[in-house]
Order: structure tokens, then C-alpha cells, then sequence
């Protein structure tokens, strides 16, 4: 089926066409709007194509695996391009009206379209050397994303940015190679198969735990989170929407894939500490929130404190669980970027990071502050909004599970809900309510206006996701059931597998 | 054969981690280059090592022959790895150009 092919080819084929074109902005804009909404629509038909007819596969060159590369569409991967999408299509309509031209002309849109297509390939590749292909794709692309404009912060983040995932992409091959001196396979459906008839049980233990360091590190886990709140403070708003999104969710998506597929066969062991680190990776990373006085860091931390939950669902490992694991990520990813987005807005307006020279923003530009207010209620678990639901299921999932250790995550999660609401009140009532201060004088002309149209479509996604959320529920059990039974996907990708279902 | 190779590819490992735990920014850079090429030896190892193997060939050939997989990895590992220190070393130089220092813990705009 070639249209698995597709939202990799666009955005690459757009980024060569931009590249070209770099001295002309407005057709820049136009070719990446334009390629942007039709890899957007294209990822949705995937998504019915593969809720119809099942798992889509694409092989390279038709070498039937496991020989050659495979593209793996399952109705997990296509969720994530889905949303992946609807970032990029919210976050490029946000930069088109607030980046400075200075930045626009270096190479911003061909950058970003690379961007896509690491991120997108990542999704759907069924070849775990080629997933740290992709994944270099999409890092060479941020790299020079973050040192976009050269002011002497971004320097100095792109540094300490580059170094840390340079050593992780260094771990990842390396683990990679580890594996695949043991099974002889690179392809992740012949992988899983050969890990479950190994002798060497003993020998996939160790590598599962270099993979979690190795992923743990983009998705920003416990301990490995350190690199990201200065990181994520130096990118431009719309693109820093995406980032905070988008990328940390790719380190996310590779545990849910390898420990649903391939590591499985020590649950007790692997999947405990997975669970664990869930709890502490959301303690800490409020804790983290809490202290800080700059918008986009809060925002930063909690990204690394809401990642806890998603890992929660993966650790607690029962199909509701990764179930509402993946709802949390949908949600977790619409409702950060939204946030990103008016944290742009005010930086615009008040031209200060700082939540404390903002003041005021409520009174006079109430839009803003109603839109950060639903998405930060949503982020800490208001009913209606998307957020109450996605904690509702994963908690009740951990209940179902039962066991002392559930129960205990269970009440971290519920303690860290009650802290993210503190954290997103201060930035409340540090910029939004308080003191008036003044504007950032140059900017008097600029509309805020057309920004909230982006941050409009992903808040309105988030309380659709709330009042509306029955099919969601369906759609990710639906696509919990399929990762959840590693058979279903081996069987897709290698249909003469002698891999009989348990 | 395989066990001096591990030795190899331990100290490469270490002489790596040393370096970039060094301050200074140059030594970074060259820790993560040595890294890489300790995981590029890797990569090679894990294919087992056999002389005289063929790679391709038909299959009553195939007795004893080596891995060409690997080095195929590692050819991609090895762009990959050189293209990304090249990147690093522009960035590193135009950061050592705004900054004045070399010194990593003398670069703290990002904190507070």
C-alpha cells in the first residue's frame, strides 16, 4: 500500500523544493502550507485505511521481510502521525504570523519539513535501524531548528542540546547493534519473534534496559529530563509548540512500541520499573514546575511530569491501561502545544519570558487568557475537558489492575494532578491576573488576532476530546487491543510467521 | 579475537566519557567522536568476526560466511556520525565566537 510511504516522501520532496526556493519567502509559505495540509489530510485517510482494513504495510523495494526495510502502519503509529499533523498544521499557521523575517529566511520552512519527516518516519518504520535513522533525521533538524537566529542563548542550549543526544544516539546504536548481535534481525516483527523463542532470555533483559535509558532520554524520564526546560525556552513560539508537542512523544511512542512488541516476555521486572519511574518522573517534574518563574519552563517541566503518566499506562500494562496511556499522550500533546502557543502570544506582547514583567494579560486581551485557562484546566484534569478523561481512564485502569504498587502510583498521579493546577495558577496569576505591566513598545502593531487561530483549533480538539469522548475511547482500545497482542502486528509485517498466537 | 576487540572498545568508550566530562568544549566534541567510533567497532563485532568469509554468494557458498550487514550499518552509522560532529563543530566554534569562552560551565545565560 504506497500511501504509508507518503507523509515521509512529501514532506522530504518539500523540503528539497524549499531549500531551492530560499531567497523567495512567499512561496515558501505557500509550498509548506500547502504540502503541510495535504500530508495532514493524507494522515487522516491512512487512519481510516488502517481502521478498516487493518495494519498497512509497506515493503521497500518489495524485499519481503526480513529482509529490506518495512513501513509499519498500525492504528498506534497512525494516531500519532495523525496528531503530529494537526501540530504542524497549527504550529506553521502560528509561525506565519509571528516569526521575524530574519529567522523565516534561513532555511526555517525546509528545516521544519525535515523535521516532519524524521518524526513521521519514526512512526511508522518497522526497522529499529532504521528508527535511529529517522530519529537522526528529526535531531539534525531540531539541532539547527534551536541555533536558528544565533543569539547567544540558543548557542549555548544547542551546545548542551547536541551533546546529550549525540551520547544517546551513540547508546541507541549501539543497543541496537547489542540486539542485533543476539537475534540476527533488525526488523522489529522478526525481532519480537526471535526474542520469544531465544535461549538467551537472560541476555534481552539488560538490552530492554539500555532501550528505556536510550528513550527515557528524548521522552525526558526521571533523571534524564535535565537537558529540556533551557532547550525548549530559546526556539520561537511556533515551532516550540511543535518541539514541546511533538518530540518528547516520539521517545514515548519507541517504549510503547518496544515494550508492547518486542520486550514482554519479563514483564514482572521490566515493566515494574517502567512503572516506578512513571510515578517518579511525575512527582519530580511538577516539583520542577512548581519553582520556576520563566512561562516556557513551567510549561517544560510539566512536560517531563505528564510523560510520568503516559509511562504509568504503559507500566501498569493491562489493554485499558495503555489504552488511557495513549488517550493521555493525544490529549497530553493538543493541550501542551496550545499552551506553547500562548505562551508565544505573551512573550510577544510583554517581549519577557518572565512571568512576573507579564501582569495583567486578562484585562486586555481576555481571548488569551480564556484559551490558556480551558487548556490549563485541561492539562490538570477539569471535567469536562480532555484532561479529566484521560486521568479518569487511567486511573481506573490502575484500580482494575490492582496491587499496592498500582495504588501507590495511583495517589502520586492524583497528588501531582492537585500540584500541576498550583503550577499553572501561578502563571495565571502572575501574568494573567496582577499588576498591569507595561507592553514591549515596538510592537504596537502587531495583531495577536489571527495567532488565536491555531491555539482556537487545538483548545477546541481538547474540549471535543472531552465532552465527545466515546469514540476516542473505542478508537484507542481498538488500537491498545492490537499493540497489546504482539501476534497481530508479527502477522502483518510476516504473514508465513511460524509464530503461533497465544 | 573478539575479546581484545572488547578491550578496544571498552577504552575507546572511556577515553570518550573522560574527555567529555572535561569542561572545555573541544574535548566534548572529541569524547562524543570517539564514542561514536567506539560504537562503530561494535557495530562491527556483533557481526561476528571471521577471516576469509564471503559476504554474497550462492547458498552452498554461504559456510562460514561473514556478516555483510553489518557493514552496511556501520558505513550509515559512520555518515551519520560524521556529518552530525561536523554540525557540532560550526556550532561549537560560532558558540565559542558569542560566548568568548571555551569553558561549558562559564556559558550560563541559560540559567535563572
Amino acid at each position: 500500500m504506497q500511501i504509508v510511504f507518503l507523509p515521509i516522501l512529501i514532506p522530504l520532496a518539500t523540503a528539497i523544493v524549499l531549500a531551492l526556493l530560499s531567497k523567495n519567502v512567499t512561496i515558501q509559505r505557500v509550498v509548506s502550507a500547502v504540502s503541510t495540509l495535504t500530508t495532514y489530510v493524507l494522515s487522516i485517510v491512512l487512519l481510516f485505511v488502517v481502521r478498516g482494513d487493518g495494519i498497512q504495510v509497506y515493503k521497500q523495494g518489495n524485499w519481503e521481510p526480513p529482509f529490506g526495510i518495512c513501513l509499519v502502519a498500525d492504528l498506534f503509529s497512525c494516531a500519532m502521525i495523525g496528531i503530529a499533523m494537526t501540530i504542524a498544521v497549527a504550529a506553521l499557521a502560528f509561525t506565519f504570523w509571528s516569526i521575524d523575517k530574519e529567522r523565516e529566511k534561513y532555511y526555517l520552512y525546509p528545516l521544519f519539513q525535515f523535521q516532519l519527516m524524521g518524526v513521521n518516519g519514526c512512526f511508522l518504520t518497522g526497522d529499529l535501524f532504521n528508527l535511529f535513522v529517522f530519529f537522526e533525521i528529526m535531531l539534525i533538524a531540531s539541532y539547527a531548528l534551536i541555533t536558528l537566529g544565533g543569539e547567544k542563548r540558543q548557542l549555548e542550549a544547542a551546545v548542551k542540546y547536541m551533546a546529550i543526544n549525540l551520547v544517546g544516539s551513540t547508546i541507541m546504536v549501539g543497543t541496537v547493534v547489542m540486539l542485533y548481535g543476539f537475534v540476527g534481525t533488525l526488523n522489529m516483527a522478526d525481532i519480537a519473534q526471535r526474542i520469544a523463542s531465544s535461549p538467551q532470555q537472560g541476555m534481552i533483559t539488560p538490552i530492554a534496559m539500555i532501550f528505556l535509558i536510550v528513550f527515557g532520554l528524548k521522552g525526558a524520564l526521571f533523571g534524564l529530563w535535565f537537558w529540556m526546560p533551557g532547550t525548549y525556552s530559546v526556539i520561537p513560539a511556533g515551532i516550540s509548540a511543535y518541539f514541546g508537542g511533538i518530540l518528547t512523544k516520539v521517545g514515548v511512542y519507541c517504549l510503547f512500541r518496544v515494550f508492547t512488541l518486542m520486550f514482554v516476555y519479563d514483564t514482572g521486572y521490566t515493566h515494574t520499573i517502567i512503572l516506578v519511574l512513571a510515578g517518579l518522573t511525575m512527582l519530580v517534574g511538577v516539583l520542577g514546575a512548581a519553582a520556576q518563574n520563566n512561562y516556557r519552563s513551567i510549561l517544560t517541566y510539566h512536560i517531563s511530569s505528564q510523560v510520568g503518566y503516559m509511562i504509568m499506562g504503559l507500566g501498569i500494562y493491562t489493554t485499558a491501561a495503555v489504552a488511557a496511556g495513549m488517550f493521555y499522550i493525544v490529549h497530553h500533546i493538543l493541550v501542551k502545544s496550545a499552551l506553547f502557543l500562548t505562551s508565544g502570544i505573551a512573550e510577544r506582547i510583554t517581549g519577557s519570558q518572565h512571568i512576573k514583567s507579564m501582569g495583567g494579560l486578562a484585562s486586555r486581551y481576555p481571548a488569551v487568557a480564556v484559551l490558556f485557562l480551558v487548556a490549563a484546566l485541561s492539562l490538570s484534569g477539569f471535567p469536562p475537558l480532555s484532561g479529566f478523561t484521560a486521568k479518569l481512564l487511567l486511573i481506573k485502569a490502575g484500580f482494575e489492575a490492582g496491587g499496592w504498587l498500582n495504588y501507590t502510583i495511583i495517589a502520586v498521579s492524583l497528588l501531582v494532578s492537585l500540584l500541576t493546577l498550583y503550577s499553572m495558577s501561578k502563571i495565571w496569576q502572575a501574568a494573567y491576573w496582577g499588576k498591569k505591566a507595561s507592553d514591549k513598545p515596538d510592537d504596537t502593531c502587531f495583531s495577536y488576532k489571527a495567532l488565536l487561530v491555531p491555539i482556537a483549533f487545538l483548545v477546541g480538539l481538547c474540549i471535543l476530546m472531552g465532552l465527545y469522548a466515546e469514540p476516542f475511547i473505542d478508537f484507542f482500545s481498538e488500537a491498545a487491543n492490537q499493540i497489546m497482542d504482539p501476534t497481530v502486528y508479527i502477522e502483518a509485517v510476516d504473514p508465513q510467521s511460524e509464530l503461533t498466537p497465544n | 579475537m573478539e575479546g581484545l576487540m572488547a578491550i578496544v572498545i571498552g577504552v575507546l568508550f572511556a577515553a570518550g566519557l573522560f574527555l567529555m566530562l572535561r569542561r572545555s568544549l573541544l574535548r566534548l566534541i572529541l569524547g562524543v567522536a570517539l564514542m561514536s567510533h567506539a560504537v562503530n567497532m561494535l557495530i562491527f563485532v556483533m557481526g561476528g568476526l571471521r577471516r576469509g568469509g564471503i559476504p554474497v554468494g550462492a547458498e552452498e557458498e554461504l559456510s562460514g560466511a561473514t556478516d555483510p550487514l553489518v557493514q552496511a550499518l556501520i558505513l550509515t552509522a559512520i555518515v551519520i556520525s560524521f556529518g552530525v560532529t561536523a554540525l557540532f563543530l560550526v556550532v561549537a566554534y560560532r558558540a565559542h565566537q558569542e560566548h568568548g569562552t571555551d569553558d561549558l560551565d562559564e556559558m550560563r545565560e541559560l540559567k535563572g
